[in-house]
């Protein structure tokens, strides 16, 4: 049994302090921290194996050419995938980039649509929208629900019909913490033989994502948000999507032969990775992996339900503050909480909460379409990781009356 | 820089204060400022009778800090010619950047001297100029 208690002591960049102040960092779904587990085996990489991979017939090279197929191999495990399913890129915003140059692109059409829920990432929406102005196809929103944060049954079966040829979506929020129903996204998009997208980004570091077992298409996420290093991601592909897609960049390594006038390329996942890859940052995510397996997802899921709950329950204790999506303490939420304090613009609590050695993010989360729509302008966000504790978030609880205070009000 | 002393009582105030945040009756100008990184808006309004600026006021959304000098702003430039709000912007966004103004020219900010240690936070720099780039902008369509 792994001892939960002191994971924080595995992580050295809690351990500083910032403004004078012991270090609470609840912002792990802009960028997770790394346990020395990954430092260390990336450090020992570069120390050790780092050659160019797939290319030298010498020892190192051969090294190194493992430990980066090893590592794609431990990811496809850990995500439920076949290792030729997946697919390094520098983030999760990469790995949708690419769907969207050699998938979307080359699929749609006028008259086709796309179809994406309203609380979309712009990693998610962005691509999306050239996608449809490149091939005259329509972007659609399924609106969630204000009250409960989820898509309604009725918006799935509206939204996706037959001219739908690609539904994508978070499979949880990150402004809202809520969980999406990939099961049924997935069989409404089957019904009308469209493809569909996950965004996997905030839900892989905090439970099983199972890619095969869900059925989707396609799906991405980025290895800095799950503890590994920042600059690699994995998009996942089904074999004959992947096989039937012209590569996204050209060059070496995703070659078979090349003559003076045209080449074969390789088959996948290599088509896809032109060039020499990070492989030190792929040796990193399958590192993060193995440290994840090694606390054990039953301990991570109980630990973060019972801080989230603790989160959940002071903040709807506090009188200045409005939870963004459904207050209710019970309600299902992975690792998320928006909110805002009575006549505080989330700017000034983010930087007086940092006064307090709080880390915490402020302002539109990277989805202006959502705010939009929940009539919202900004709002303060906390996140968890593993080695968060419950005398972080009773800091935070804390410090949040002081915030109004520092503004001059008189509570 | 201390959080005391960026969220001094003075800057504090006027971003409590609606004294300056309102409409203008008759304004000559109306200018939008946007700084679509926050997300902060800003509508500069002035009255500006025979080249001197006899009236100004403002409506928004922001941080507190963008609200303090917008109303900080205000009233600084109220009776003040053309000439002499355009002075002002320059002495201000001098000030933010970190170059070292004389006394003199520190004076003539009154109040918005409280918001020099922004120009220590690299990250609410656009916060505090959101006003007087605007001002910038309305001081061109000034008759």
């Amino acid at each position: 049994m792994v001892n939960m208690k002191n994971i924080a002591d595995d992580f050295p960049i809690l351990a500083q302090k910032i403004n004078g102040h012991r270090f609470v960092y609840l912002d792990s779904a802009a960028t997770s921290m790394r346990p020395n587990y990954v430092l260390d085996r990336i450090d020992a990489f570069y120390k050790s194996s780092a050659a160019n991979p797939h290319r030298g017939l010498y020892a190192l090279a051969e090294r190194a050419t493992a430990a980066y197929e090893d590592a794609r191999a431990t990811v496809a495990r850990f995500v439920g995938a076949d290792a030729d399913e997946v697919i390094f890129t520098r983030n999760a915003s990469e790995s949708l980039n690419l769907i969207m140059y050699c998938y979307a692109r080359r699929n749609l059409a006028r008259g086709d649509s796309v179809v994406i829920p309203i609380s979309e990432h712009h990693s998610n929406l962005v691509p999306w929208q050239v996608a449809a102005l490149a091939t005259g196809a329509e972007l659609r929103y399924m609106y969630i629900d204000k009250e409960t944060c989820s898509i309604p049954d009725s918006e799935i079966e509206r939204k996706i019909d037959k001219t739908t040829k690609i539904v994508a979506f978070a499979h949880v929020s990150n402004v809202l913490g809520s969980r999406f129903p990939v099961e049924k996204l997935v069989a409404r998009a089957r019904r009308v033989g469209a493809v569909t997208v996950l965004d996997a980004a905030q839900s892989v570091p905090h439970f099983h994502v199972d890619f095969h077992a869900l059925g989707v298409d396609f799906a991405a996420f980025s290895a800095h948000k799950m503890y590994g290093p920042m600059g690699v991601g994995v998009l996942y592909g089904r074999r004959e999507l992947l096989e039937k897609m012209p590569p996204f960049l050209f060059g070496g390594d995703m070659i078979e032969y090349v003559r003076e006038q045209d080449a074969d390329f390789a088959a996948p996942p290599h088509k896809f990775e032109a060039g020499t890859q990070n492989a030190g940052g792929a040796v990193g995510l399958a590192a993060a992996v193995k440290y994840i397996e090694s606390l054990g997802w039953d301990n991570i899921e109980s630990r973060e339900t019972a801080l989230m709950r603790r989160l959940m329950s002071g903040l709807a204790e506090q009188k200045r503050v409005s939870v963004i999506g459904s207050p209710d303490p019970a309600a299902e939420r992975y690792g998320v909480v928006s909110f805002n304090i009575d006549g505080v613009h989330s700017h000034d609590a983010a930087t007086i909460l940092d006064s307090f050695g709080i880390a915490i993010r402020a302002g539109a989360h990277c989805a202006h379409p959502l705010l939009d729509y929940l009539g919202v302008k900004n709002g303060c966000r906390a996140s968890l990781g593993v080695y968060n504790t419950e005398r972080d978030i009773d800091r935070l609880l804390e410090c949040i009356p002081l915030v109004r205070r520092k503004l001059g009000y008189g509570d | 820089m201390e959080i005391d002393a960026l969220y001094s009582g003075i800057i504090t105030e006027h971003s409590r204060s609606e004294r300056n945040k309102r409409h203008l009756a008759n304004p000559t100008v109306v200018r939008q400022g946007l700084n679509p990184s926050c997300g902060d808006e800003l509508s500069l309004e002035l009255r500006c009778e025979d080249g001197v600026i006899t009236d100004a006021s403002f409506v928004g959304v922001g941080c507190a800090i963008s609200q303090a000098s917008a109303s900080m702003m205000t009233d600084i430039i109220r009776g003040k010619s053309r000439e002499e709000a355009g002075a002002l912007c320059r002495a201000f966004l001098d000030m933010i950047r970190g170059r070292e103004l004389d006394d003199a020219t520190l004076d003539s900010l009154e109040d918005a001297v409280a918001l020099q240690g922004v120009s220590k936070m690299p990250a609410r720099v656009k916060c505090a100029t959101l006003p007087w780039h605007t001002l910038n902008g309305a001081i061109d369509d000034l008759t």
